[in-house]
């Protein structure tokens, strides 16, 4: 007689361990984990992070009427045009200066008068947001020399101001491109005046519906506010009725001038402590007060924003935000036994990650790897101050990339990970769910509309979180139940 | 109100009636400060080598590139999947200020011991040069460190156009070539050039070729192996596809081994026949070969004609706009359009020649417009002007289409179904039908007034 054999289902063997008390630490974190990595690399094997002048593209779209402009090659703006049209399905001009050989040797202010003259006159713009690229840094372009060129050639031909920004795609990372267009812009565009009450905010690289979120709680508390870069329109808008050769929406360049007139500014990102930023400027310039806070992700870090807003508004967190946090509190019980002592990668830009990883310890989540592409010195510092329950054994990791993340993982047992679409060979490789946030999502529709922040956006992802492990218990059942 | 750019206009033509054609102005590079749908000359030898897939590919210089190009393709392997990687040296400033030679260096010994590729190609970008890297010495001396092919890719981003990374490209490849024994291959034997195995295509017509008793010696680049490519001076005969991209290649492999080449395609029902067919005359020693493409031929059409016909009865009438990278690829499409009903009111290329473009003019029908190294405006402008249903282009073109609530159809290097061969003619019907027959245009605002206007009539 053939005994019958016992199938034993893959969810029963994770419950076996059941009964341990701290979260995610079931079974050991490893020790030795560098040692899983097969050696430090000279090269970076699938980057965790993008070049500069992206972040500096993506700021200049959310300006109102503004083209952003490459100095540089055609590839960087094809590539990077690309890139972002593909996370947010919008159009994405990017002009370009169009270096040549001549202009590597001679210089390219040639170049750059005639694309500055071409896109003013083609896109009627009211801004050109000026961001450098690899190639125009090393050979030493001077860009404020080659404004004063281009204005004393052009004169009053030139009809709208131009905003430039360093950003060599051999320094830092595209949020640092990000951060440095935003303070640029400030700097360049920021204005002293009374003080006007309002508030500054700049909120990182969020999505579009972070965006707009933002703006909905400003509102709500009764604030008058500059909210820079803008792009939840411009990059997340409607189809046409008649062609727009820059999307409407964006921060008005008034607002920007404003900046300079504010009661006080709002900084997201806690990896920012060292760096010299569009608030520390402000501050600097014209004695408006910097607030540096983390991204709003999860509970604690979205009572803190909140808690500041009915500072800064002299008013109570509006009822509306109160119900959205007990709705969430209520949610994270009822579903709390699902996620408890999972295990996650977190990967991505430094605060994006440090907002994730904060959440997820609220929520009983272990992250057992963060990493990131970025390089700020201060992300593990941020994370613990953010997270102060992250284990201690948890790997934190700077200057990480794709590859290193995927050495590591399968010694990490997560039960899913947590990032941009590009940790999806790893996630399939390990057959567990990608939690699809930030950016980009290249394979999936709807990037831009994924809600990180405030209550509302800790929602967003904790129900995405708790039904995609559910998911997974319910596929790799037997049985299959229908009622979980 | 869009303008086009004076110095833009003698690279836009409109196809007169019974008028001499005029002749474009084409293969300039692109003015300054207009949003060329172009990429640069790393571009074109990225996109050429990139489906090698046992060999290492590594970009020297800061990561953009390499980041942006990272499994972006469609570029199938059936074997080794090294090529899915982005390898980088991810150079910081200090590199910059000291040069990146050593880094280099290490970086190739340790992922080529690590990897284990049949070659390696390094690409150059932009600032290599200006930073004093002599790649080439590196890479002599790493081939010699490991006894792999090591190939510099001169492929500085603005040293010329997207073309001239191509023809880096061939120059890289072409010190592979001649190096493999060539004993066992057979007289009626092809190469296939300028073909990249998106979504299978490579697979679809080595098929072909080998039921009508063609050998394929090397596919390149689609689906090919570094041991294919040294050993392609072999093949009797060259079929060039992509011809902007490898004819380079097969004037070298004329020139040294004596291989004659045709430029062939393989979109649409009549380039993929006569692809098929102008092989088979070319092996005319053999009849049988002619006799079995005329059967494969008859068989295939057999099989999708009557689908497609269902297709065109919706479809007839329809116009189009076509921008693509290489004109040849624009013939095959204004074909494949005009056999579903539709007309090409637009067509565009970004790196067409004058041949290419006399050719274009020639196959049109009046009254299309020809435009060379196009940008976001003008194709805007060109598609309102015709009131095109259908834009066939790239991802960079995608949200100009759907936003003006016109159809669109990813004809480009990342797409994911094969559009070559038999086969493929009755994917892109299938697409082009999925893209306008789609009820969702009807809310476009554009296109909603319309509908209004025509239910109140």
């Amino acid at each position: 007689m053939t005994a019958i054999p016992i199938v034993r289902a893959r969810w029963l063997d994770d419950a076996d361990s059941i009964g341990a008390v701290e979260p995610g630490l079931m079974t050991p974190l490893p020790t030795d984990a560098d040692e899983l990595l097969s050696k430090n690399f000279a090269s970076t094997r699938n980057a965790c992070k993008l070049c500069t002048p992206l972040g500096a593209c993506l700021v200049f779209r959310g300006v109102e009427g503004c083209i952003p402009f490459l100095h540089g090659s055609q590839g960087c703006s094809t590539y990077i045009r690309r890139y972002l049209i593909s996370h947010f399905r919008e159009p994405m001009d990017i002009a370009s200066s169009n270096f040549h050989e001549e202009s590597a040797i001679f210089g390219g202010s040639a170049n750059f008068q005639k694309g500055v003259m071409n896109v003013l006159r083609q896109y009627q713009p009211q801004l050109v947001g000026a961001a450098t690229t690899c190639l125009a840094e090393t050979i030493g372009e001077d860009m404020p020399r080659l404004l004063h060129d281009l204005r004393e050639q052009q004169g009053d031909r030139i009809t709208a101001p131009i905003v430039t920004v360093s950003t060599a795609s051999y320094r830092g990372t595209h949020i640092d491109g990000f951060h440095a267009a935003v303070k640029a812009l400030v700097e360049q565009l920021g204005r002293p005046g009374e003080n006007t009450g309002a508030v500054n905010l700049f909120p990182s690289m969020v999505s579009a519906a972070d965006l707009r979120h933002l703006k909905e709680i400003l509102t709500d508390f009764g604030l008058n506010y500059t909210l820079l870069p803008d792009y939840s329109e411009t990059m997340d808008g409607e189809t046409w009725s008649e062609y727009e050769k820059l999307q409407s929406g964006g921060t008005p360049l008034a607002a920007i001038a404003a900046t300079g007139s504010a009661e006080s500014s709002i900084e997201f990102g806690r990896t920012l402590a060292d760096t010299e930023t569009a608030g520390t400027s402000l501050q600097k310039s014209f004695k408006v007060p910097r607030h540096l806070l983390g991204l709003p992700i999860g509970i604690r870090e979205s009572d803190a924003f909140f808690a500041l807003l009915a500072r800064l508004s002299g008013r109570e967190t509006p009822v509306k935000y109160q119900r959205e946090r007990g709705r969430l509190v209520d949610s994270l019980i009822d579903g709390h036994k699902y996620v408890f002592a999972k295990r996650a990668i977190v990967y991505g830009e430094e605060d994006l990650v440090v907002g994730l990883a904060s959440f997820l310890c609220e929520i009983g989540v272990t992250p057992v790897l963060c990493a990131s592409g970025g390089r700020s010195r201060l992300f593990e510092k941020a994370l613990r101050e953010a997270a102060p329950s992250l284990p201690a054994e948890t790997l934190v990791k700077e200057g990480f990339d794709f590859a290193q993340i995927a050495e590591l993982a399968p010694s990490l047992k997560p039960d899913f990970l947590i990032g941009s679409s590009k940790g999806y060979q790893i996630a399939r490789s390990l057959r567990i769910p990608l939690l699809r946030v930030g950016f980009p999502i290249h394979d999936r529709i709807g990037g831009q509309r994924v809600l990180h922040l405030g209550y509302r956006g800790a929602q967003e992802i904790y129900d995405r979180v708790v039904n995609a492990l559910l998911e997974v218990k319910q596929d790799n059942s037997e049985v299959g139940y229908a009622y979980l | 109100m869009i303008d086009l750019l004076p110095e833009r206009q003698p690279q836009v033509v409109r196809k007169t009636d019974g008028a001499p054609t005029a002749d474009m102005a084409c293969g300039k590079a692109s003015a300054a400060g207009s949003v060329s749908q172009r990429a640069c000359v790393f571009c074109g030898s990225r996109v050429v080598l990139y489906p090698i897939s046992d060999a290492l590919h590594i970009v020297h210089g800061p990561i953009g590139c390499a980041a942006y190009t990272w499994d972006i393709r469609g570029a199938l392997s059936s074997g080794p999947q090294l090529h899915r990687n982005s390898f980088c040296t991810d150079l910081q400033e200090m590199d910059v200020i000291f040069g990146g030679e050593k880094k280099l260096e290490a970086a190739l010994l340790e992922l080529i011991a690590h990897y284990t590729p049949r070659a390696a190609f390094i690409y150059s970008t932009c600032i290599v040069g200006l930073i004093g890297d002599d790649v080439s010495a590196v890479c002599r001396r790493v081939a010699e460190k490991t006894g792999i092919p090591v190939l510099p890719v001169h492929s500085e981003g603005f040293k010329g156009t997207k073309k001239d990374g191509y023809r880096a490209a061939c120059e890289a490849v072409y010190k592979l070539v001649g190096t493999g024994d060539t004993a066992g291959i057979g007289p009626h034997s092809i190469n296939i050039l300028g073909e990249f195995n998106l979504a299978g295509e490579t697979w679809i017509l080595r098929d072909y070729y080998k039921r009508i008793g063609i050998e394929v010696v090397a596919c390149i680049t689609g689906d090919s192996r570094i041991g294919d490519i040294r050993r392609c001076h072999g093949a009797k005969l060259n079929l060039v596809q992509c011809s902007g991209s490898m004819t380079h290649l097969a004037k070298m492999l004329e020139r040294d081994h004596g291989i004659p080449f045709k430029r062939v395609s393989y979109f649409g029902i009549e380039d993929v026949s006569a692809a098929l067919y102008e092989a088979a005359k070319h092996f005319s020693d053999d009849p049988t070969i002619m006799s079995r493409a005329q059967q494969l031929v008859r068989e295939e059409i057999a099989a999708i004609y009557p689908e497609l016909q269902r297709y065109k009865q919706k479809l007839v009438g329809k116009r189009a706009a076509i921008y693509v990278g290489g004109a040849f690829k624009a013939f095959s499409l204004v074909r494949a359009l005009r056999l579903l009903g539709m007309e090409t009111a637009v067509v565009g290329s970004q790196t067409g020649d004058l041949e290419d473009y006399r050719q274009l003019q020639e196959i049109s029908d009046p009254g299309t417009i020809i435009v060379d190294d196009s940008n976001p405006l003008e194709l805007a402008k060109f598609c309102l002007e015709k009131d095109v249903d259908l834009f066939i282009g790239g991802v960079k073109e995608r949200p100009i289409a759907y936003k003006l609530g016109i159809g669109f159809c990813d004809h480009n290097h990342e797409r994911k179904e094969p559009l070559a061969g038999f086969v493929g003619m009755l994917n892109f019907a299938k697409e082009v039908y999925a893209s306008v027959a789609s009820p969702v245009w009807q809310f476009a605002p554009r296109r909603a007034g319309r509908v209004k206007e025509a239910s109140s009539a």
